[in-house]
């Protein structure tokens, strides 16, 4: 890590006439989104909204079984039909590609078989979509029926047929990856505990439903150069794929993230669209759109994994964690994305907010003929979180402790390391508790409400970008040009993809701070990978922090060539020169001053024309051990929930009525859009919880691909949400900042569960939580209490 | 974005010329009123009409008229968020009132309208799909294919009648008014309308078009109320409603009832014994609350919920007599209607 990589967690210039307390000028205080306005009007130009002349519409041809052979595709009639212009199958894109570079399991279009009901097998572009509609219609395609597998369990127990082959290896059968890794001696530890528990819990698989559906837009120039315009969040991936399968030198393609309608890690893999579009594009030299439908965005999927989970606690007498046990088995759908990350995330990132020294998971993901499992907000951990925290929950029933109690017992605290060789550094998680806990009134409140109503507690931890960059490579992750214009504008170029997060606001509040500047006087160009510096993309939530201080790096070589010049000018120590509010003066003759856009007027007189290059590279982090670095972070967010629920005991239904989100997002840059953050998980935790479900029924279909039939929550079925911003401002962060996009969505779901058990004594440990199941928890539970009375009397 | 499948859109400005429209244009012609329901349906490729004929522009047929002798007549096309909100509806029939509040969300319940619900397609999560699930799945008895997946070798399509105002209008004793160019105007009453096949479940033909409903002025203590389970506050189609109509006489004691459930099968289904065992009844007292949970029994034991429509349909079942129970409830207090939010 260079010197360029650590900015410090305090305000960069104070101005020293200002208050203590307002020492940062734009940092801090509510700012409205640098594309509010646009989103707001209807002016915001969606990949959707792009039309070319000339431009074609492209389709896809999908597969209607689950698991097949394709023996031969005839696309002679589709060509033949008025309107079309080219037709592409998967021996014209046979190069097959992954977003993690070890795994490449996908071809844009199925090359000899198909894996699932919807996936991708040819590819037409013709004037519109009714003749792009009609033609694949008529293409047709001869399959040879496989057995496929719904069940995980069943997945694994059956070696034969491979979904993938692995004709060196065909013991493998279906699993897609394992990882087994122990620190410590849990089998003694759990030996020696005062009390254990070991339980089952189940998650069952939810997607993100972004309201833009996946659309992508391809032209090539006539000198070869490809541009894609692309719904993705991930552009410098996208682009890289593209090169790959295309086998088209990279500095001829050129990828555009236009504005966004929402990804959730749902954007994150390359798609077939985006190939398909881009060779259509080249074969019939007209510009190629596809939209999908939103059907196809349920096909696409790479939603959150359904896992089956057995964790063995052992805790003293006192409430002390003594070791972990965790066996998972992962149900990854049909192609491996970002499985390899998925199934270590699944044990390395459980290892806080609390301090166990015994921890060992075994964690297994196999393959399955459904839509491919990938990254969803909070990945690879939300279902585990939501196992161990109910497990908490119900340790603490066990020694008689307070739950909130014992999970400040087994805080692990700050500036230390994980069992698993993770450096933790800011750690706000106690106060998250303090919050909570006050404000929900848990002392006066919790197991003394009326039946049927209750408090659950939760907490969790997670990761602010990872030092794992996906392809190995020692170049930063972040970077960041900037251009100081005559006219006082600054423009950021941010290879990062603002996907709704808010991460070119947060790269204008950054340049604004450190150069005095109206935010209005910074504009941001972002996720064109012409124009803009490579960075790693918006997943794990590592934008803030990782572009958040290349901003940084970058604008303090910006203010120090133009203190320098007007230091000069005036013939002072660049000490006293002050940038703010727009002007640049001298802190010791404050009279003494000029407007920014006249000193960079100076500077650029000066030193030519003026820009600057800003980079963040993470240091060497993670555990020294093979998969080490998976997980491994700069810097921990820490989250903790109070929930409060009614269940109703005749019609089982539960109402969430209040959620209190404490969370440690180190420094809030803009508290507006953490809040926003903090709010928008929770909710989708909560929907996750009681509503949302990934079904794929009896015949390999998805049950229900339409937001009619997957049931996301309404303004009416949300309830109040608390944001409680909490403020830890760590060492390594831009201003102290952390992550806010993802760490709040965990602590949802176990806390509903612990929150239905106060209410009602039931333990929900299978999601999601349908009345059905609350019912009959309820009945078996009353025939539980009956059948145990007369016990008592005797 | 799926597309719209193509067809000739005939926008008719009387109920004569629409009427005369089906009788010319004849077979694969479609009446659309709100498009609510009818629009997805012709995007699956449930409905491929060579022709539609919308009502948008019948101006006689939207509005909402009290006769002389208490007679509520409901224009086919008024939307069910104008019936929702109507002082009259309020007043007279709140059941249907609150039946129409709870259909869909705000911006459906703009554009729907009570003849369109009322003749609103039976559901079924393996019929409304698109043409590509459809067709990977071997479609089914309801549309282009021969098999149920509701009842495995079952003959008869069990699609579920899922209209929300269906039940009540039945509890009312409503009437429908039909209008064809050959046949002129016919009144069938809703009860009499139904036929116990999913794959269509009304008896209308294609020429004929729905132009009024006409409520008889309810009894002097007329209470009714709405019951409606759904998993989420809005948006979503029944899992199970309940329609309650319960007259009471002078002294306040129940004189008729009538409850009639949707959501369960083709056609709507009245509880049978609700007459019996209400009547004679005064709201409040214990034995009212006896005659209920006996009602509420009956219930469970007539209605069976079967998988057509998402969701558990053990959980269904067991919601019937919870459902029957709260709506009688709420409509002897005048507090309907039964719904989580």
């Amino acid at each position: 890590m260079a010197a360029r990589d650590q900015h410090g967690p305090d305000a960069p210039w104070p101005d020293p006439a200002t208050p203590e307390k307002n020492k940062f000028q734009v940092v801090g205080r509510a700012q409205r989104k640098i594309d509010g306005l646009d989103k707001a009007t209807g002016r915001a130009v969606y990949t959707d909204d792009i039309q070319l002349p000339g431009m074609l519409h492209a389709k896809i041809l999908r597969s209607p079984h689950a698991h097949a052979r394709i023996v031969k595709i005839d696309a002679s009639k589709a060509l033949a039909l008025d309107g079309v212009h080219a037709v592409i199958t998967g021996a014209d894109l046979p190069i097959k590609y992954g977003v993690i570079p070890w795994t490449p399991d996908e071809n844009a279009l199925a090359l000899d078989k198909v894996r699932f009901i919807g996936d991708e097998v040819a590819a037409v572009a013709a004037t519109s979509e009714e003749v792009a509609n009609k033609a694949t219609r008529l293409i047709e395609v001869e399959y040879e029926l496989l057995d496929a597998f719904m069940d995980p369990v069943e997945a694994l127990a059956t070696k034969s047929p491979q979904i993938h082959e692995t004709p060196k290896n065909p013991e493998r059968g279906n699993v897609s990856k394992h990882v087994e890794l122990e620190f410590g001696d849990v089998s003694a530890a759990l030996e020696a505990s005062d009390v254990t528990l070991a339980q089952d819990f189940r998650f069952h698989g939810t997607t993100h439903a972004p309201i833009e559906p996946h659309c992508a837009v391809a032209q090539v120039s006539p000198d070869g150069v490809l541009t894609l315009w692309s719904a993705t969040q991930i552009t410098h991936y996208v682009h890289r794929a593209l090169a790959r399968v295309l086998e088209k030198p990279a500095s001829q393609i050129r990828v555009i993230q236009p504005a966004l309608g929402g990804a959730f890690g749902g954007k994150s893999d390359p798609f077939a669209l985006e190939f398909c579009v881009a060779l259509l594009a080249e074969r019939t030299g007209r510009p190629v759109k596809m939209l999908w439908t939103r059907e196809e965005v349920f096909y696409a999927h790479r939603g959150r994994h359904p896992m089956q989970m057995h964790y063995h606690t052992g805790i003293s007498k006192d409430g002390k964690l003594q070791a972990v046990d965790a066996k998972i088995l992962i149900d990854g759908g049909s192609y491996s994305s970002f499985g390899l990350v998925t199934t270590y995330y699944s044990g390395q990132l459980l290892t806080g907010p609390y301090d166990f020294p015994n921890y060992r998971f075994n964690s297994t993901r196999v393959f399955t003929n459904k839509p491919p499992c990938g990254p969803k907000r909070g990945h690879g951990s939300v279902q585990p979180r939501f196992a161990f925290e109910v497990q908490l929950d119900e340790l603490a029933e066990k020694i008689g402790m307070d739950p909130i109690e014992l999970r400040r017992k087994n805080w692990q605290g700050a500036d230390t390391k994980t069992v698993n060789g993770q450096r933790i550094t800011s750690n706000g998680f106690h106060e998250c508790l303090a919050l909570v806990e006050t404000a929900s009134a848990w002392q006066e409140r919790r197991g003394k409400l009326p039946h049927g109503r209750g408090l659950g507690v939760a907490g969790s931890m997670y990761i602010s970008g990872t030092n794992y960059p996906v392809y190995p490579n020692d170049m930063p992750q972040a970077g960041i040009f900037l251009k100081a214009d005559r006219s006082g504008l600054v423009t950021a170029f941010s290879g990062a993809n603002d996907i709704g997060q808010g991460s070119s606001s947060v790269v204008r509040t950054i340049v604004a701070e450190e150069l005095g500047l109206d935010p209005l006087d910074v504009r941001v160009v972002a996720a064109d990978t012409d124009l803009c510096p490579v960075d790693l993309g918006a997943y794990s939530s590592r934008v803030t922090f990782m572009v958040g201080n290349a901003t940084i790096d970058a604008a303090r070589k910006l203010r120090k060539m133009v203190v320098g010049v007007v230091a000069k000018t005036w013939e002072i120590n660049p000490r006293r020169v002050f940038m703010g509010s727009g002007e640049v003066f001298d802190l010791e003759n404050r009279g003494q001053k000029i407007s920014t856009r006249e000193a960079f007027h100076l500077a650029e007189t000066e030193l030519d024309t003026l820009g600057t290059t800003g980079a963040y590279n993470t240091p060497k982090l993670g555990g020294d051990y093979r998969g080490g670095t998976i997980g491994a972070s700069p810097a921990y967010s820490f989250t903790a929930h109070v929930v409060e629920v009614t269940v109703c005991t005749e019609t089982g239904r539960i109402t969430a009525d209040n959620c209190w989100i404490a969370h440690d997002c180190g420094r809030a840059l803009n508290p507006m859009l953490v809040a926003g953050q903090m709010e928008g998980s929770a909710y989708m935790g909560l929907a996750e919880a009681n509503l949302e479900d990934h079904d794929v029924n009896r015949f390999g279909l998805h049950a229900g691909p339409s937001l009619l039939d997957y049931r996301i929550p309404t303004a009416v079925d949300t309830p109040e949400l608390h944001a409680l911003i909490v403020e830890s401002l760590d060492p390594e962060g831009p201003y102290g900042a952390k992550e806010a996009g993802e760490g709040p969505l965990h602590p949802a779901l176990p806390a509903i569960s612990n929150a239905v058990y106060d209410a009602v004594g039931i333990r929900l440990r299978e999601l999601p939580f349908t009345p059905g199941k609350v019912l009959s928890l309820l009945r078996e539970k009353a025939e539980r209490e009956a059948s145990s009375t007369p016990q008592e009397v005797h | 974005m799926l597309r719209m499948q193509p067809f000739q859109l005939e926008r008719p400005t009387t109920v004569a010329d629409a009427a005369r429209l089906l009788t010319e244009l004849g077979e694969n012609t479609m009446v659309v009123a709100g498009g609510t329901d009818a629009l997805p349906n012709i995007k699956h490729e449930l409905f491929t009409p060579k022709h539609v004929v919308s009502l948008a522009d019948v101006e006689e047929l939207r509005g909402i008229s009290i006769e002389d002798d208490g007679t509520v007549v409901l224009g086919a096309m008024t939307t069910v968020d104008a019936v929702s909100k109507h002082a009259e509806i309020l007043a007279r029939v709140p059941a249907l009132a609150q039946a129409c509040g709870l259909i869909a969300g705000p911006q459906l319940r703009r554009m729907g309208t009570i003849g369109g619900n009322v003749l609103l397609d039976t559901r079924c999560q393996w019929y409304n799909q698109t043409y590509f699930w459809r067709k990977a799945l071997g479609f089914c008895l309801k549309k282009d294919g021969s098999k149920c997946h509701v009842v495995e070798s079952g003959s008869k399509c069990v699609a579920a009648a899922s209209n929300d105002s269906a039940p009540v209008l039945m509890t009312l004793g409503a009437e429908l008014v039909i209008f064809s160019h050959t046949g002129g105007e016919r009144r069938v009453k809703l009860e009499d309308f139904w036929r116990a096949d999913g794959i269509f479940n009304k008896k209308i033909q294609g020429h004929e078009i729905l132009t009024s409903i006409r409520i008889p002025a309810p009894a002097e203590g007329h209470r009714g109320a709405y019951g409606k389970l759904r998993d989420r506050g809005a948006i979503d189609y029944p899992l199970l409603g309940v329609a309650v109509r319960l007259d009471l006489d002078g002294a306040g004691v129940v004189a008729d009832a009538d409850v009639v459930l949707i959501a369960l099968q083709a056609r709507p289904v009245r509880i049978k014994k609700a007459p019996d065992l209400l009547r004679g009844q005064q709201p409040g007292t214990e034995a009212f609350e006896a005659a209920l949970a006996d009602l509420a029994a009956a219930a469970y034991k007539q209605c069976h919920p079967m998988p057509n429509i998402p969701g558990d349909h053990d959980y269904r079942r067991e919601m019937v007599p919870v459902f029957v129970r709260r709506t009688v409830e709420a409509a002897a207090n005048n507090s309907g209607p039964v719904h989580h939010v």
